[in-house]
């Protein structure tokens, strides 16, 4: 017999994709489960239906439980070597294009963005690159498009940074003010940013190189091969696909639609 | 040997293990009896420094007789193989049984968190799941541990005055009594014995 809580849960879940379109149908169940938990003891309620009346009857509630759904941990250059490897294996075959085009999924807050921007300017490439940055987030892409992060947190992205072979000082591209770094603007000059959802949108563009870190982990194995249908569509013959430290292609039947280009980074290559 | 762990527990399925400070030498304790060919998953989380990849499937490798792999996310969780979390992610178990991680919160400063495997571990496996709580400097796992009970899981706790650093066997008695408390050489046998009994 199903526990109540799991009927509950589904039920919320199935109750968010009729009324607002967020499909979470096929996120990865454990963590799910525990954002909403976390999500109760916020909006104070003692069951998931309590809190399933008040974001089916307050859109402003569903926003709110938004942020508790969606997983905004990210840093600038997370994972220095593959920012490194990127420089170094994608970059030279990237500057055979005349123009270039990078789709950026689920880009949260815009760490990834910013870090990617600035690669492409070291290496004279942001000018003729269009960078796509989608989201499901509103909250989150605002973010993004502000460019502003914390002090403390910059601090460390200085070092990952410069373990990803930058070439000048991080300070060089952004302004600090009180506890907080402004990221140059005209890094974002070519940046879109957009509402995308990888559950339920399609293809919008043809790619060159797509980068989808840390946010495939969040899905189960159907919607990981929705996401890589997706990417395999948009980009373009031999195209880049770059994904998170610990995802992977092994267990998708994608695997035979891209080859490894560096393995150990997670950086592959369209068949 | 004297107490419960003598009789044999049935309808295991799956083993969860979390250990902080001195779970190496923990760990090494209780699975070094393991025959080759030993037919239940282990599940574990050991905290460490968050240091990018660590070495611990390959140190456990080389001293165990049975397959030890670092979790991959969406991976099916294979019988007689001990899967550790990596460091900087979350590890849970999906109710399809295979193996998924994570970025949230840390829990305890701790990420991966004992909580979260045990919990998770607890819905998937329900009574059929064996979760063992070692040494270890913080409180993660108290509660996972806990709620291992609740979905009717079998629980062991390592002997406090054993362990190298008791913060966090007392953390779990102190919250719940779990259904044996016992020094590693005595957990080391009751896994072997889960071998031989069957299900």
């Amino acid at each position: 017999m199903e526990k109540s809580s799991d009927i509950e849960l589904r039920l919320l879940i199935e109750a968010i994709y009729l009324k607002y379109s967020y499909d979470f149908r096929d996120y990865s169940g454990a963590s799910v489960k525990r954002r909403v938990a976390h999500a109760m003891r916020q909006f104070d309620c003692a069951t998931i239906s309590a809190l399933q009346e008040r974001v089916l009857h307050d859109p402003a509630a569903f926003m709110q439980l938004l942020q508790f759904l969606t997983i905004p941990v990210s840093e600038m250059f997370r994972d220095p070597s593959h920012f490194l490897a990127i420089r170094q294996e994608v970059v030279p075959l990237l500057k055979t294009y005349p123009s270039i085009k990078i789709w950026i999924a689920g880009c949260s807050t815009g760490e990834e963005v910013y870090s990617m921007a600035i690669l492409l300017r070291e290496e004279g490439l942001l000018e003729r690159t269009i960078i796509y940055a989608t989201d499901i987030n509103p909250a989150s892409l605002d973010k993004a498009k502000q460019g502003i992060f914390s002090l403390e947190n910059v601090r460390a992205y200085t070092t990952n940074y410069q373990q990803a072979g930058g070439q000048r000082s991080f300070a060089d591209y952004y302004t600090a003010a009180y506890d907080y770094a402004i990221f140059d603007k005209t890094l974002r000059e070519n940046v879109t940013f957009a509402d995308h959802s990888l559950a339920t949108d399609s293809v919008f563009s043809e790619t060159q190189l797509i980068s989808c870190r840390n946010v495939l982990i969040y899905f189960n194995k159907k919607l990981q091969d929705r996401a890589f249908g997706l990417f395999h569509e948009s980009l373009c013959h031999r195209g880049f696909l770059v994904l998170g430290s610990k995802e992977t292609l092994d267990f998708s039947g994608y695997n035979k639609h891209f080859e490894p280009l560096v393995k150990q980074e997670r950086i592959y290559r369209k068949s | 040997m004297n107490d419960a762990a003598a009789s044999p527990i049935r309808g295991i399925e799956a083993i969860v293990v979390g250990a902080s400070a001195g779970g190496v030498e923990a760990l090494l304790g209780i699975f070094s009896e393991l025959p080759n060919g030993f037919g239940l998953p282990i599940i574990a989380v050991l905290h460490l420094p968050d240091e990018r990849r660590s070495q611990l499937a390959e140190v456990f490798a080389r001293r165990l007789r049975i397959p030890v792999r670092e979790a991959q996310d969406k991976q099916s969780i294979e019988p007689g193989t001990l899967y550790f979390a990596g460091p900087g992610y979350h590890l849970s178990v999906e109710q399809d049984r295979s193996l998924s991680l994570s970025q949230e919160e840390r829990v305890h400063h701790s990420r991966p968190s004992i909580d979260f495997l045990f919990t998770s571990a607890a819905d998937a496996y329900g009574p059929g799941l064996l979760a063992i709580l070692l040494t270890g400097a913080n409180q993660d796992g108290a509660r996972g541990l806990a709620y291992v009970k609740q979905q009717h899981g079998t629980t062991v706790v390592q002997d406090p005055a054993e362990a190298r650093v008791d913060v966090m066997p007392r953390a779990a008695l102190a919250l719940q009594t779990p259904d044996h408390i016992l020094t590693l050489s005595r957990i080391g046998s009751l896994l072997v014995l889960l071998e031989s009994s069957p299900c």
